[in-house]
């Protein structure tokens, strides 16, 4: 008799959990081929909320880590994505992609990962000053994480797209809520069994998955979240993003890359999800060579 | 701890911290005063009856010493109506001259004492140095603290030596000399005010004129401030001496600026603020003739004693 | 104590007025449009008052910009930004600017009388602060110039086109300094509107700009009101809208933008935070808060207008606070002497006069000093909240005047957390004499600005600017440099 194969349901990953999404609902997308790939959470403002608690309360923490700490956790997050590349690859050609574009793909969310763990504990030395001032104070500055981010991932690729715009962002010690790629969700929900099983701590990175015409307006309006990452080109979605977040006066960053090129990865894209503190204080001029008081 | 005055005895190691950024910046202020017209004019007549004239040195002569006396009551005789300093500062031995020299004029004399200016002498005689100032008829004693002993923190020897005088002194006020200089630090500065009051100064003063930096406006800002917590916390009024380095009136009007508002017009008389100076006499009277005359002044207009 | 009985009791000594001269400015009575190097009638026909807020005098007629104004001074920008700033080497460029820095140090005494008659800032502060602050950011940002390709490592930069400028009347000419400076020095050509209430050194930096022969049209001022501001921003042909001022209108500017690839920094309002720990050095600590709310009268987005006191000294902070605001001199903002000057204007005195009527309301202590203000022109005393709750509206709204509010706290999180509880995060202050404990106040507070044992500090080479609803962007420093760049 023919072995029953057990399926996978995919939930949405928040605060560390696996939760389903609070509306109950699921869609079903399909391949190119017509086939359905699977039944997804349709996540609804209420998941957007729950995901942005719990963003908000891991990321003090986060952030509050040594830099150096930050990046072992990204690293062990690349290690574990290396460990299961071949479900990613299967994933991803399953959802439309020649085999090797969906290796392509995995082994540049892999590298796309250790590019910015091995930003985490040097972006602050490359971006930041000791500003010579007038008068007797010593005065630096240092980049900070913005707090918590929106993110809307890629819509047309499945895994880089998301890594891209979740790596930097967490890198600099921000936490995030993510929308995955609506047409594209099953590399974003395994993506999250990785986090699960890598070391980055619950609420750093919290995927929905769902209509990002339905979740863009809580996530964009949202009073406790700090920015939002866009990736895409709809200059309609990007304006409704710009105006929504005015109401907290969100930092809105919209990317139109192709993901899959090296030039894709910077340093800015660190510093676009940071504010800059520039902290004085006195030096008291006293002794040494001709110094008088 | 209490002592005889009834005010219970701080721990002189938590005296306040002082910032030396945040005092510049305050005293900068005080200096951006613009001090004019009839202000001014005020302000100069009471700096000069602020000033302690003062010779202190090895080769002073009773010669010397009289006709530095005789300035001290007759400024500038050519303009009437001035007033005379508040006093005369000389070493024990010129006490008992200048005394005499100053009878019936209101001048106080103050005589430096403990081993001035070093201090470096054994407590006993200290005592004798200051007993015999005192037997000679100062009204006023300057003494020096043990400079060494504070930097070792040996506070209580500091703080007994002071008290110690303070009792030999009898009816003579007694002014504590810091010696800011070789105290280097605001926060000493502070601490050593601080010692200096509770063990029983009338008048607390910067330095003795011998080391530099003297009377910067920021020892002398934070030494008000000393007095000022120290009025707050027991009710008793200590005056301020700065000494050296004052040699002009604008630096003069800068220290009058400071004293009234970090202490207030109680303090704007010679009873509680001095300036311990030699030549800044000349240059105050230099500035009133130039307000009267409306002309700049050469200072062979002004007599030297 | 003194063997004499009579003791000399102290004089009152109170400074006689010492007023800077105004003997040296040159005002015309009517200013018109500083657009393509020429001064041009407005389009609209009309001109508004400029008025000194220490005495209600007219100083001088000022042309209200309207859209055609504002399009005009766009396309001289568009067409100098073309035909000649973008094409001059960057080592001339700065050049002008170095000239430009130059020629204000050499009116800079003019400066700063014009810019104590039109504000009502105490002509120590603009002497002193404004004006030497507004030289010294030209030449920063001059010796910028020719060597961006070092400000960000690996990328090609490029100045992003035509600025447009909108600058609030607290420090009118420090800000125009911080907002034309970098935008030069980056490449970019400017149209800049100063505050209908303090137009007048943004139109003598005009004078400045033309007699420094920078070519026509890099520079242009627009005078006006709010509509002049609203077309610039909307339109169509800039590239880039700065602005500097309250977060109410820093909302409407972002919305209007949203959707059009303008860039775009803010520098918003502030409810700052100023923390004085129990081992502070207390009398320096005192200083500082003084400078944090009472300088220029208050209206300064970063004032540390909201004190916090460990209850183990609050006795004695605001004991000694209140005598330091005792010597505290308001009046005549000319006059050398005076500590606190004129409310900017009749508007913003009734909104602080409004605050202080809820704190009264809301049985807050109030404590001012006995000062006496002036019979004309708008005046406000130093005035202090005690024991108010983090719930009241002065502890949540910016006042923007010398109101402060006193809240006491007992430990280090406690206060962190009420600091940090605000939608605003432009700056706070820290004052404690132990280091450990400033490095984790100044990394946990959320501002973009701290001032560790000093207040009120500001340097050409020390960015500024806020988190959250403070506004974002930086100004000053390498990092203002970015807000006018593009990066390929």
């Amino acid at each position: 008799m023919e072995r029953v194969e057990v399926l996978k349901t995919y939930k949405v990953y928040i605060g560390g959990k696996f939760p389903r999404t609070e509306s109950g609902r699921y869609y079903i997308p399909e391949n190119g081929k017509g086939e359905p790939l699977g039944n997804i959470c349709s996540c609804s403002r209420k998941d957007v909320r729950n995901a942005v608690v719990a963003a908000r309360k891991a990321q003090g923490g986060w952030a509050g880590r040594a830099a150096f700490n930050r990046g072992q956790v990204m690293y062990r997050i690349a290690e574990m994505l290396e460990d299961r590349k071949a479900q990613f690859i299967d994933e991803i050609s399953f959802q439309g992609a020649s085999k090797k574009k969906a290796e392509d793909e995995v082994n540049t969310a892999i590298d796309r990962l250790i590019y910015y763990a091995g930003w985490c504990d040097k972006y602050t030395q490359v971006l930041g000053s000791v500003n010579p001032v007038a008068s007797s104070h010593f005065n630096f500055s240092v980049h900070e994480a913005t707090g918590v981010v929106g993110v809307f991932a890629d819509e047309s690729t499945s895994l880089i797209g998301l890594v891209s715009m979740i790596a930097p962002v967490i890198a600099g010690g921000n936490t995030c809520v993510v929308i995955a790629s609506e047409s594209l969700p099953l590399s974003a929900i395994t993506f999250a069994e990785v986090l699960a099983t890598s070391d980055v701590p619950g609420g750093v990175i919290n995927i929905l998955t769902g209509s990002m015409t339905e979740m863009s307006k809580p996530l964009s309006t949202h009073m406790d979240v700090n920015a939002i990452a866009y990736s895409g080109k709809d200059v309609d979605v990007l304006r409704d993003l710009e105006e929504n977040s005015v109401l907290n006066l969100k930092r809105v960053r919209s990317y139109s890359k192709d993901w899959l090129k090296s030039g894709s990865q910077d340093l800015y894209m660190i510093s676009d999800f940071q504010e800059v503190k520039t902290t004085w204080h006195p030096i008291e001029n006293i002794g040494g060579a001709n110094s008088t008081y | 701890m209490n002592n005889k005055n009834g005010f219970e005895i701080p721990d002189f190691t938590r005296s306040p911290a002082v910032d030396k950024v945040g005092v510049e910046e305050r005293v900068s202020r005080f200096q951006k005063r613009s001090i004019k017209n009839e202000s001014k004019m005020q302000g100069l007549r009471m700096a000069l009856n602020m000033i302690d004239l003062t010779t202190l040195e090895g080769k002073d002569t009773p010669g010397k010493v009289r006709q530095m006396c005789y300035k001290a009551q007759h400024l500038h005789d050519v303009y009437s109506g001035l007033p005379t300093v508040a006093a005369v500062c000389v070493y024990p031995s010129m006490v008992k001259i200048a005394k005499q020299e100053v009878k019936g004029s209101g001048v106080k004399v103050a005589s430096v004492s403990t081993a001035f200016p070093s201090g470096q002498a054994p407590l006993d005689v200290k005592i004798m140095d200051t007993k015999f100032a005192v037997d000679q008829g100062a009204d006023e004693i300057d003494m020096v603290i043990s400079r060494g002993r504070f930097l070792s923190a040996d506070y209580n020897f500091v703080f007994d030596e002071i008290a110690t005088i303070k009792e030999v002194c009898g009816k003579a006020r007694l002014k504590v000399i810091l010696e800011t200089g070789e105290l280097v630090t605001l926060d000493n500065v502070r601490r050593a005010s601080d010692i200096a009051m509770y063990a029983g100064a009338d008048f607390i003063k910067t330095s003795t004129g011998k080391i530099q930096p003297a009377a910067t406006m920021q020892v002398t800002y934070t030494m008000l401030e000393a007095i000022r917590d120290f009025m707050n916390a027991t009710g008793k009024q200590i005056g301020m001496k700065p000494a050296g380095g004052i040699s002009n009136s604008k630096l003069a009007l800068h220290n009058l600026v400071m004293v009234n508002e970090t202490l207030g017009s109680k303090w704007l008389t010679n009873e509680w603020f001095r300036f311990g100076a030699s030549s800044l006499a000349n240059d105050v009277l230099m500035q009133i003739m130039k307000a009267e005359t409306g002309v700049y002044q050469s200072s062979d207009y002004f007599a030297i004693d | 104590m003194a063997a004499k009985k009579t003791i000399n009791q102290g004089v009152e000594w109170n400074y006689s007025p010492a007023l800077e001269s105004t003997s040296h400015v040159k005002l015309k009575s009517k200013y018109d449009l500083y657009i393509d190097g020429k001064w041009v009638k407005p389009q609209s026909k009309k001109y508004f008052k400029t008025i000194n807020p220490a005495n209600e005098d007219v100083l001088a007629e000022v042309a209200h910009a309207n859209e055609k104004d504002v399009d005009l001074a766009v396309k001289a920008a568009r067409k100098a930004y073309r035909n000649v700033w973008s094409k001059m080497a960057p080592s001339e460029r700065a050049k002008y600017i170095y000239r430009i820095a130059r020629l204000m140090q050499e009116r800079a005494r003019e400066l700063a009388v014009i810019e104590s008659l039109d504000a009502g800032k105490v002509i120590r502060e603009s002497r002193d602060v404004d004006v030497p602050l507004a030289c010294n950011h030209f030449f920063y940002y001059a010796g910028w110039a020719d060597k961006l390709e070092y400000a960000f490592p690996n990328r090609k930069v490029e100045a992003l086109g035509v600025a447009g400028q909108i600058i609030p009347w607290n420090f009118p000419l420090l800000m125009a300094a911080w907002k034309i400076a970098p935008a030069l020095a980056a490449g970019n050509t400017v149209v800049l509107k100063p505050a209908e209430t303090t137009p007048l050194t943004a139109l003598k930096l005009a004078e400045i700009i033309h007699d420094a022969g920078l070519p026509s049209g890099v520079v242009n001022i627009v005078t006006g009101y709010g509509d002049t501001g609203a077309s610039i921003v909307n339109h169509p042909d800039v590239d880039k809208i700065a602005f500097t001022g309250s977060t109410g209108v820093g909302k409407i500017i972002q919305k209007a933008i949203a959707g059009t690839h303008k860039k775009s920094t803010l520098e918003l309002g502030g409810k700052s935070a100023n923390i004085i720990m129990d081992d502070a050095p207390i009398d320096q600590a005192v200083e500082g808060i003084v400078n944090g709310i009472f300088f220029n009268q208050g209206h300064v987005c970063c004032a540390g207008s909201r004190l916090f006191v460990q209850e183990g000294v609050a006795e004695k902070v605001i004991e000694k606070l209140k005598h330091r605001m005792d010597s505290l001199i308001v009046g005549d903002p000319l006059d050398k002497n005076t500590d606190i000057g004129a409310i900017n204007s009749k508007d913003q005195l009734d909104i602080i006069n409004g605050y202080v009527k809820i704190g009264n309301a809301e049985g807050a202590e109030m404590y001012q000093p006995k000062c006496k203000l002036p019979k004309s022109g708008f005046y406000c005393p130093p005035t202090l909240f005690m024991d108010v709750a983090q719930s009241s509206r002065l502890v949540q709204e910016e006042i923007f005047g010398p109101v402060l509010t006193i809240q006491t706290f007992r430990t280090v999180d406690e206060v962190l957390q009420k600091a940090n509880n605000t939608p605003f995060g432009l700056a706070a202050g820290i004052w404690t004499d132990k280091g450990s404990r400033i490095f984790n106040l100044t990394t946990k507070l959320r501002a973009g600005v701290i001032w560790a044992n000093t207040y009120n500090k500001f340097d050409p080479t020390s960015p500024f600017g806020g988190y959250k609803e403070s506004g974002f962007g930086r100004e000053g420093g390498l990092q203002g440099l970015g807000a006018y760049l593009k990066m390929n």
